[in-house]
């Protein structure tokens, strides 16, 4: 990701240790957050940007202690309204690097709503997603992205609701950037955090983050060495999709419809289905294929950028508007505003 | 036969129809017209919530009620002059509004069987005497509308459209009005249809000519330019107010407007209107919902934004957890609530001032946050110009309150100048250098603190809704902190009323036996009724409060110096409560709750009550 290093960055001598605050950490010992935040530490130092230019909004939860520990400007709002009040400071302030942290009951439950239209307006901002599928902080309900039938204190029967998939979600709605990575890989992590930022418009990276109190190794197969690789597909921009112990299996469209082939018996690279970031279609097929059921084989969960797409910011073409205006008509002229267009005088 | 012109004071018309009639765009043609002439006036529009409820029921009449005159004029009028029955339900809903002699103007076509049946009529009232003693004017504005503009390539559907322009060209006969206002009117707004252009000219004209030619009306009224306030003024309705004090507050404060906002009646003008302002900069938001709406202020607002979020009722109780994060983060932000009649969706197009005890209390915890209230259309502009100064200037949020009767209503404005206005101070925190520590609730003699950027060097900070320390801002459980800052944020409210005009007597005595107490959109009425009554040598005093929160310092004084203390209030009787909380006194209610103003008569009755 070297591209995206900018000369400044050097220049600015930041490092990780800047972006930490003399504020205690209060995650519980072990939680995948810790990960994140060193992540995000490591990164930000490469950004080229002051720190007074980085702001933090993070709504309810405990991911959205988030900006307590990171030494930029930071708002804990409330439940579900991070997105909302990063849209707003995002439409005045373009030039600031606006970052939203955010968990799965927080953005897909309470803050769905902002959550989608955040996106289908593509301001220009990062969010990031902790999907631990549970609810941490108010200590252990289903969340909207835990599976059905999930056993929960407040689903001792069993959860009936159907969840949430992020990435369905954020295609959906219309998001120009989408990508997932996972807390136990800092370095996959860090390369989708640079990529995050470096795209222009409302950028989604839905992260896997391990609960270890409520909901400990909800991820377990994509991070244990004896089963991440037959389970993980990592997405390469132009790249077939190979997975497996060996790089033996593959993914190939039967028109379609996605299946596991093995690349021992019969198939070659050449009959993979080639990751296209840019084709929305490829991309809605790969957000749901570890859902794919098949009496023969197991899906993959891809990791990596789903799909990435150019379009205008909504600040961008707010401030054309403005300045076309100011163009057409000049600066604003208060005392022409408050007299009007018709008057009269009493004597 | 001679046509004679009767000398009139004051009058009263009430424009009524069915909601496609056009009634309200007739009456603010009028009301345009007899401002730009030099009388002054007030308006009322009255209109159902629905957009088309069906024809000619009763449910789908909408009505404007205009009064005009050579005197003062406080209120929309009491009792009608004069009333444009469009159809028979016009006339049906609003016949008890009319004077015992007053003018019926009635459209002959809306009186048909069909008509008849859909408001209820047996016979029709036109025709079977029932109307005796009022003065019956009964035209086929339908037929006399068709015949005008016969000629012209449009279908009857269109044509029909333009009958209350008939209806307003024989009023301006009737009132001895010039038409050039319309006129002009007229044709900017169809200036790309030439055909319909062509037909609201001829059928204005058609009307007054109908006036003039028709040998049938043998009187014509007239009414004189208004002693005024020497001044140039010109006509404004209360949304149409509050959007230029923003702009206004913007441009004094030197702060980038930013409104972040959900529609909802009788609010959304505002937003129309400031919309059209980009040139001023302003920057306007249509959330994707009230809570949004807010939330995006509060973005706006710590990046150093003039923000302000604008609403009504139901908004405001989604708005209420945002509106605590703004009183914790202590960061300024305006919340405009146009109220209506409540609860749950109430009467969203009616008036009423129900969201008092709500803007003052309805919110989790302890929570204080400043309130001004307007009291008339052109008072907005200085009413909200206010919360912007209070909001900047001691880094809070304020409730702005206004409501559906004087966000619609108009009246003539002695509008100021640039120069004329109050600069606002926004005070940005500085940069700092050499790892000097920001402590973001650091506080002036105000109680504020800085209003810290992002962008700006060295003021790096995380502010969140959880309690937190003052000075450092920390985070804080601590329970002697927790007391300590609700005192203080309650305390930095309080300290607001040291800086605020002191109350002013609008009306009577010092001293005495009775004072009016008013609040919001009732000064009309209570203004007009304390008058007559002044002047009829009752001993009668009025105060009207622009701050609610907190209330001017010499206010429990005044309230001591009267025997007995009356508040009129459109709603169940909330500053009332308030006021008895605050100053333990037996003050009076007097409660009106049916989506309609206090009249001025009902007031001089119930005043005069108390003063027997």
């Amino acid at each position: 990701m070297a591209d995206i290093l900018i000369p400044d960055a050097l220049e600015l001598k930041l490092s990780p240790k800047d972006f930490q605050t003399d504020q205690d950490v209060r995650w519980c010992p072990g939680c995948g957050d810790y990960s994140i935040l060193k992540q995000v530490h490591t990164i930000l130092p490469q950004l080229g940007l002051k720190k007074e230019n980085i702001v933090f909004i993070s709504g309810i939860g405990c991911s959205s202690r988030f900006p307590y520990y990171t030494n930029t400007f930071g708002m804990h709002s409330i439940h579900g309204r991070a997105t909302a009040v990063a849209s707003g400071l995002k439409a005045t302030r373009p030039e600031l690097s606006v970052w939203i942290v955010t968990g799965d009951g927080d953005a897909m439950s309470i803050g769905g709503n902002h959550f989608i239209h955040l996106l289908r307006r593509n301001f220009d901002v990062n969010i990031l997603l902790f999907n631990n599928q549970i609810y941490g902080l108010t200590k252990g309900q289903y969340s909207p992205t835990s599976e059905e039938n999930k056993i929960t204190k407040s689903t001792p029967y069993g959860s009936v609701d159907h969840p949430f998939n992020p990435i369905a979600l954020a295609l959906g709605a219309d998001a120009t950037f989408v990508a997932r990575s996972i807390d136990r890989d800092p370095a996959h992590l860090q390369q989708m955090l640079l990529r995050t930022w470096k795209h222009k418009g409302a950028s989604f990276l839905e992260i896997y983050q391990n609960c270890n109190i409520y909901n400990d190794g909800a991820f377990e197969i994509f991070t244990e060495k004896a089963t991440k690789k037959e389970n993980d597909l990592f997405l390469v921009h132009g790249q077939p999709l190979v997975f497996g112990n060996l790089e033996d299996k593959g993914i190939r469209l039967d028109g379609f419809t996605p299946q596991v082939v093995s690349l021992t018996n019969g198939y070659s690279k050449d009959d993979l289905m080639i990751h296209d970031e840019n084709d929305i279609n490829k991309s809605m097929i790969l957000s749901r294929l570890y859902e794919m059921k098949s009496e023969e084989y197991i899906f993959p969960k891809p990791f990596g950028v789903f799909f990435i797409r150019d379009r205008s910011t909504y600040e961008e073409v707010m401030n054309e508007q403005i300045n076309t205006s100011v163009g057409k008509l000049g600066k604003g002229d208060l005392d022409k505003l408050l007299i009007g267009k018709e008057n009269w005088i009493v004597e | 036969m001679g046509v004679e012109t009767k000398i009139l004071e004051e009058v009263v018309i009430k424009f009524a129809g069915d909601s496609g009639d056009g009634m309200q765009l007739t009456g603010g043609q009028f009301t345009n017209t007899s401002a730009l002439f030099g009388n002054d006036l007030g308006t009322f529009p009255d209109f159902p919530a629905e957009i088309r409820a069906p024809q000619g029921t009763l449910a789908g009449v909408s009505g404007y009620q205009l009064n005009f005159g050579s005197k003062e004029i406080f209120t929309p009028g009491d009792l009608c002059d004069v009333l444009i029955a469009m159809n028979s339900a016009a006339l049906k809903v609003n016949l008890s509004n009319l004077k015992s002699d007053g003018i019926i103007i009635a459209n002959i076509s809306g009186f048909d069987v069909k008509n008849l049946k859909l408001a209820g009529y047996d016979k029709s009232p036109i025709d079977d005497g029932s109307l005796e003693g009022f003065n019956l004017i009964k035209m086929d504005v339908t037929k006399l509308t068709r015949d005008a503009i016969e000629d012209i390539p449009l279908g009857v559907k269109e044509k029909d459209r333009c009958k209350n322009m008939f209806v307003l060209g024989f009023l301006y006969w009737m009132f001895d009005r010039p038409m050039e206002n319309t006129i002009n009117f007229i044709q900017s707004k169809f200036s790309n249809n030439e055909d319909v252009r062509e037909a609201n000219l001829r059928v204005l004209k058609a009307g007054y000519h109908y006036g003039d030619t028709t040998e049938t009306f043998t009187t014509r009224f007239h009414v004189e330019k208004a002693k005024m306030e020497p001044g140039t003024y010109r006509n404004i309705m209360g949304n149409q107010a509050v959007a230029i004090g923003l702009v206004a507050a913007s441009q004094r404060s030197g702060l980038p407007l930013f409104l972040g906002s959900y529609p909802i009646t009788p609010a959304s003008d505002i937003l129309h209107e400031l919309a059209k302002y980009k040139n001023f900069g302003v920057r306007t938001f249509q959330a994707e919902d009230e809570i949004a709406a807010i939330c995006s202020c509060i973005g706006a607002s710590f990046g150093g934004s003039l923000a302000i979020t604008t609403t009504s009722g139901p908004g405001m109780a989604l708005k209420a957890e945002a509106m605590g994060l703004a009183v914790m983060l202590e960061i300024p932000l305006i919340i405009c609530n146009i109220q209506r009649g409540g609860p749950s969706t109430g009467l969203p197009t009616k008036t009423e001032q129900s969201d008092l005890m709500q803007a003052i209390y309805g919110r989790n915890g302890e929570c204080p946050m400043p309130v001004i209230a307007a009291k008339s259309p052109a008072d907005c502009f200085d009413a909200v110009f206010e919360a912007c100064k209070i909001s900047v200037q001691h880094m809070t949020p304020v409730i702005f309150l206004s409501d559906g009767y004087i966000a619609n209503g108009a009246e003539p404005w002695k509008f100021p100048l640039t120069s004329q206005l109050d600069e606002i101070k926004a005070e940005f925190a500085k940069p700092l250098e050499n790892n000097e520590k920001f402590l973001p609730y650091q506080r002036d003699e105000k109680l504020s603190r800085p209003w810290a950027v992002p962008g700006t060097k060295g003021l790096e900070h995380r502010i969140g809704g959880l309690e937190k320390e003052n000075i450092t801002g920390n985070i804080s459980y601590e329970a002697q902190n927790h007391e300590f800052m609700v005192k203080l944020r309650e305390e930095k409210v309080n300290r607001i009323s040291d800086y605020i005009p002191l109350q002013e007597l609008d009306n009577g005595p010092e001293k005495g036996e009775l004072l009016v107490v008013g609040w919001g959109g009732t000064y009309g009425a209570i203004k007009a009724a304390v008058k007559e009554l002044l002047t009829e040598g009752y001993k009668v005093s009025h105060i009207h409060l622009r701050h609610l929160k907190p209330f001017p310092k010499n206010l429990g004084e005044i309230l001591n110096n009267f025997e007995k203390v009356m508040i009129p209030e459109i709603n169940n009787g909330q500053l009332v409560k308030i006021i008895r909380d605050k100053f333990m006194i037996p003050a009076i209610p007097y409660n009106k709750i049916q989506g309609i103003p206090i009249q001025k008569t009902e007031l001089i009755v119930k005043i005069k009550e108390l003063l027997q």
